[in-house]
């Protein structure tokens, strides 16, 4: 399954780019999000992947099955995607100030520091 | 919002806050042992309220919530941190040492109480908190 | 122990609630801790001064041997009552100076959570706890000294003692690891039994020198001196707290601790007297120049601190008793005058000393805290100023190196203080009456009860001298130079050498007090020359790092996003490329074996949800994509083992549509602005950087660098833990420190997007 991930992995970081890369600032909150889904998909992917054995352990038990999925980058997207959520608020409301104030959608209008 | 608020949406927002804040705290509370814990039992409890936004208004999520947001945010981060000083102050232990106690209470019986616990209160009220703080400035700069 | 040096952050916090309840009669609550806290650490005083000393540890980060570790001795315990004392006078006479002010309570957080990173700082046994608390004092000065935010000289004042104090940290901060590293321990009360190895050590001048930039600048030693006259920008009480007791004292509480393990060497016997004589003089002669009272005392507290170094320097045993002894008195008479100044200042409505006069039937009792501070910061019999006096000549008499330029130099500035003194003591207070600003009038209760019984003191230590030196001085010399032979006080010497001195420079410095509005005038083309001094250099440095700032974010910050990004992606791909394939072997494999259907179906929807955000023209439909993405890629959470991660990831995409849906769609619609070549340029960089990221994971999964570390929670996860699902243990209990960064940041964003849409400049302004 891993291989397969890798292209989609990929192919949002390639559609992640470019969209951050376009002059509209709507189109760059559209490749902030789809680039986080790529990191977070990126590191839960490197660990290796495992169907069907959460990481959790038995009542009862004092460890979990053996093959059990690893549990830290899960902890680590966790909270990556928390943020991510936090990350994005702020980066949306910043551009919906700055157009209140440019009166512009175009990034390339947004250069000087002069409003 | 500024919309007339459709009658199911209302109706379905009141059964639903109380339903879907005590899921919340289920999360919570059972996280340490199931799927759960602060981060989603705090996303949980933060939908509940921006349906019940949706369903009437701002003024009326927040008198919802009881607490401003932002108090939550600044509490949840003080019980966070103290969270891991207990063991400091107690044992002499290092920062976020984990710290547990066997509580009975009552119908429940024996209860874990422990430092992670505390500390994921504290978490849960930070992301509750926080989305809340977000969803709400954003809802009344629309309105 | 530890409760006692947090108190004053606890209290801190608590204070925007006391001051909604109580308003105006805060400081007398909150003056209640200083005054608790001077009792408590009395209450060690005859412990301590029977020889013992109390250390208290905790463990802190045991993993890199960091204590959270606290030493009460002689010196620790001399400084911790001085900064408790001072500080409830302090607090109390704040709370009148400043009364009304709009950032009251602002002011009672700082000046609290000032006390108690001192109080920190003097009382570590660790060297890196030690550091933390020097930084955290020269954080809350700052934020003291730009109390008055609001005025541009109050800005630039505290910028630049926070420069220059945080500036010689990072030198301080140097020393003390090498110096830790080289006794093999942090903890200071092991590293003062190991002087040898460390004055043995090769490094030894090294760990000196950054350790004395470190303190020079904190205890603003010639040619660092310039920020302490500017820090008199913040309001007096802060002043008389820095000045006093606390702030610039740190760097010479650091010099004394020091000195068993670094003392005793040629190079610190010459380096310290040299710079503390050029520092005592150089500040006591600024000091006659100056005629604003904030001034004058600004700079006798360089000489203060010049001295200070100076006998610590010399290092003998009655240098060490004169250090010990003239700091205490230093602290006793500098606390008062300064409270006395702000009294004056208030009352008058001027800070010039010469547009003041006849004050004295008016002001009686800050008549008399002026008198008694100043006769005994001019060093007059029989008040404690005196005792030290005499020391401090008979140390200078007995030192081993420079002794002649050092003798010369005490001589001149005992001269020029005993002027100083005289100008203080007697100009706003007798003559003639001046007309000034505002209408004068005595000061109230909690503004001259700390200066009266400051001075007070001061005169009660010089009649009855055992009594300071029973009680504190002695241990205090203990700790700083060992076991002593005979250290007492006395006000009466006999007719020696120093006696002589004294009376010579009385007699010069009344001369030189009759003749200070006539040599100051003469004096005033010297500020041509000042305004070459250090402080020019200082600004030279800062607009040179200005200059570079904006030379280099003109050429990497041109304003256009996509060439930030395209350069950093450029390196990314390079970087990453070459380590890829110059060090592993990339692969690409297309090995699909095992794939079930739903996960094909997941996989494939995610990239083709993907491909239409990218390409669509319609903002609604880049939306939903987006919402497909992130549901597909919540899909492929759960189907592989992460419950935590499907739910959160689920939750997190319907309110990230609901955010999009409350701001985006007032944002215009999709333009396409860029042309068809930018666009296929874009296209390229998007898919190298795609491909790199595909080849990485293809590689990466089948590479096995280091043991996997989750293979410890996982065992650990119920035993220790207590707890079965192992994600939430790791988040709340393993690595709680980081799901705590975390919340922060997510706690941030938010307080971001509030401030953005709730607070506009225009609006602050009113």
């Amino acid at each position: 399954m891993e291989p397969l991930m890798a292209y989609v992995v990929g192919g949002l970081y390639a559609a992640a780019i470019y969209m951050m890369l376009r002059r509209s600032i709507v189109k760059l909150v559209i490749g902030l999000i789809l680039l986080s889904n790529a990191a977070n998909l990126l590191i839960f992917t490197a660990a290796g992947l495992v169907r069907g054995t959460p990481p959790l352990i038995a009542e009862g038990a004092q460890v979990p099955p053996p093959g059990v999925a690893d549990p830290l980058p899960q902890a680590l997207v966790l909270t990556a995607i928390v943020i991510a959520f936090g990350v994005l608020a702020f980066a949306v409301v910043l551009i919906h100030r700055a157009y209140e104030i440019v009166k512009a959608d175009d990034l390339d209008q947004m250069k000087s520091t002069d409003t | 919002m500024t919309s007339m608020p459709s009658l199911i949406l209302s109706t379905a927002a009141r059964v639903l806050l109380p339903l879907l804040v005590l899921f919340s705290i289920f999360l919570l509370l059972r996280g340490h042992d199931l799927p759960g814990g602060g981060f989603i039992g705090g996303l949980v409890g933060a939908s509940g309220y921006t349906l019940y936004l949706f369903a009437f208004d701002s003024s009326a999520a927040r008198a919802a919530l009881r607490m401003d947001p932002r108090t939550m945010v600044g509490l949840g981060l003080v019980i966070a941190t103290l969270s891991g000083v207990i063991g400091t102050f107690v044992r002499g232990e290092p920062f976020f040492t984990s710290q547990w106690w066997e509580v009975y209470v009552p119908i429940f019986g024996e209860m874990k109480l422990s430092s992670p616990l505390i500390f994921d209160l504290g978490v849960y009220m930070v992301v509750l908190g926080s989305v809340m703080t977000i969803v709400l400035t954003l809802a009344e700069a629309e309105e | 122990m530890l409760l006692a040096v947090l108190s004053g952050f606890l209290l801190a916090a608590a204070v925007p609630w006391l001051y909604k309840l109580l308003q105006g009669r805060i400081n007398w609550a909150l003056a209640l801790l200083p005054a608790g806290l001077t009792v408590y650490f009395a209450s060690f005083m005859p412990e301590i001064a029977a020889g013992d000393q109390v250390l208290v540890s905790y463990n802190w980060i045991p993993s890199l041997d960091i204590q959270l570790s606290f030493l009460l001795d002689g010196l620790s315990l001399m400084f911790a009552l001085l900064i408790s004392g001072i500080g409830t006078f302090i607090l109390l006479y704040a709370g009148s100076y400043l009364h009304g002010d709009r950032d009251l309570p602002k002011f009672y957080i700082f000046i609290l959570a000032f006390m108690a990173s001192m109080l920190g700082l003097v009382l570590s046994n660790n060297l890196i706890s030690l550091f933390v608390f020097w930084e955290l004092t020269s954080i809350t000065s700052y934020m003291l000294i730009g109390y008055h935010h609001e005025q541009l000289k109050s800005r630039k004042s505290a910028l630049q003692g926070l420069l220059v104090t945080v500036g010689g940290g990072m030198a301080l901060m140097a020393g003390l690891i090498l110096m830790g590293s080289v006794a093999g321990t942090y903890e200071i009360s092991e590293i003062l039994n190991n002087g040898d190895v460390i004055r043995d050590s090769g490094l030894y001048t090294g760990i000196l020198i950054l350790i004395l930039i470190g303190t020079f600048s904190k205890s603003a030693q010639v040619p660092l001196h310039f920020w302490l006259p500017n820090a008199m920008a913040a309001p007096t009480p802060v002043s008389a707290y820095l000045h006093s007791a606390t702030m610039v004292k740190a760097g010479v509480y650091l010099l004394a601790r020091l000195n068993p393990s670094l003392g005793e060497t040629e190079l610190w016997h010459t380096i310290l007297p040299l710079f503390g004589a050029l520092t005592m003089f150089t500040g006591m002669f600024l000091a006659y120049r100056s005629t604003e009272i904030k001034k004058i005392l600004a700079y006798t507290t360089l000489m203060a601190l010049g001295t200070l170094t100076m006998l610590i320097g010399i290092g003998t045993e009655l240098a060490i008793g004169a250090a010990m002894t003239f700091l205490l008195a230093h602290a006793l008479y500098k606390a008062s005058l300064f409270l006395v100044a702000g009294s004056l200042d208030h009352s008058t409505g001027t800070k010039d000393i010469t547009k003041m006069g006849g004050l004295a039937r008016i002001m009686p009792i800050t008549t008399y805290a002026a008198i008694l501070a100043a006769l005994s910061m001019a060093g007059i019999a029989p008040l404690f100023g005196f005792i030290a006096k005499e020391m401090l000549f008979e140390a200078v008499l007995e030192s081993n190196y420079l002794t002649s330029f050092l003798l010369v130099l005490t001589v001149a500035t005992a001269m020029l203080g005993v002027a100083i003194g005289g100008v203080i003591a007697l100009r706003p207070f007798f003559g003639a009456r001046k007309e000034t600003p505002s209408k004068p009038h005595e000061a109230p209760f909690a503004m001259w009860i700390g200066p009266a019984t400051l001075a007070t003191l001061g005169l009660l230590c010089g009649l009855l001298p055992f009594l300071p030196e029973r009680g504190i001085l002695s241990a205090a010399v203990t700790s700083v130079y060992g076991e002593y032979e005979s250290f007492y006080l006395t006000l009466w010497h006999g007719f020696n050498l120093p006696l002589m001195l004294s009376i010579a420079s009385i007699a010069v410095g009344v001369l030189l007090f009759f003749g200070w509005d006539a040599i100051r005038a003469r004096l005033l083309w010297l500020d041509k020359v000042f305004a070459y001094g250090p402080e020019r250099g200082y600004e030279k440095a800062l607009d040179g790092m200005n200059w570079t700032a904006q030379w280099q974010t003109r050429v990497l910050q041109n304003g256009y996003l996509r060439y930030y990004l395209l350069t950093i992606l450029a390196t990314l791909i390079g970087l990453v490329g070459y380590t890829l394939f110059t060090g592993y072997e990339p692969r690409l494999l297309f090995d699909f074996v095992g794939v079930q259907f739903i996960e094909a179906v997941i996989a494939i929807l995610i990239v083709l949800a993907a491909v239409v955000a990218a390409t669509t023209h319609s903002r609604l439909g880049a939306v939903v994509s987006v919402g497909v993405v992130g549901f597909g890629v919540a899909l492929v959470y759960v189907l592989f083992s992460a419950p935590d991660l499907g739910i959160t990831q689920v939750l997190v995409e319907t309110l990230t549509v609901l955010l999009l849906v409350l701001v985006l769609f007032r944002l215009p619609e999709f333009l396409d602005l860029s042309s068809t070549a930018a666009r296929m340029r874009d296209a390229v960089v998007a898919v190298a950087v795609g491909s790199l990221f595909t080849l990485l994971l293809l590689t990466a999964t089948e590479l096995q660098l280091h043991d996997p570390i989750s293979q410890f929670f996982v065992e650990n996860s119920e035993p220790e833990g207590h707890g079965r699902n192992i994600v939430n243990v790791i988040l709340v209990d393993f690595r709680a420190l980081d799901t705590l960064g975390e919340i922060f940041v997510l706690a941030l964003a938010a307080i971001g997007v509030y401030a953005m849409i709730k607070f506009r400049a225009e609006e602050y302004k009113k």
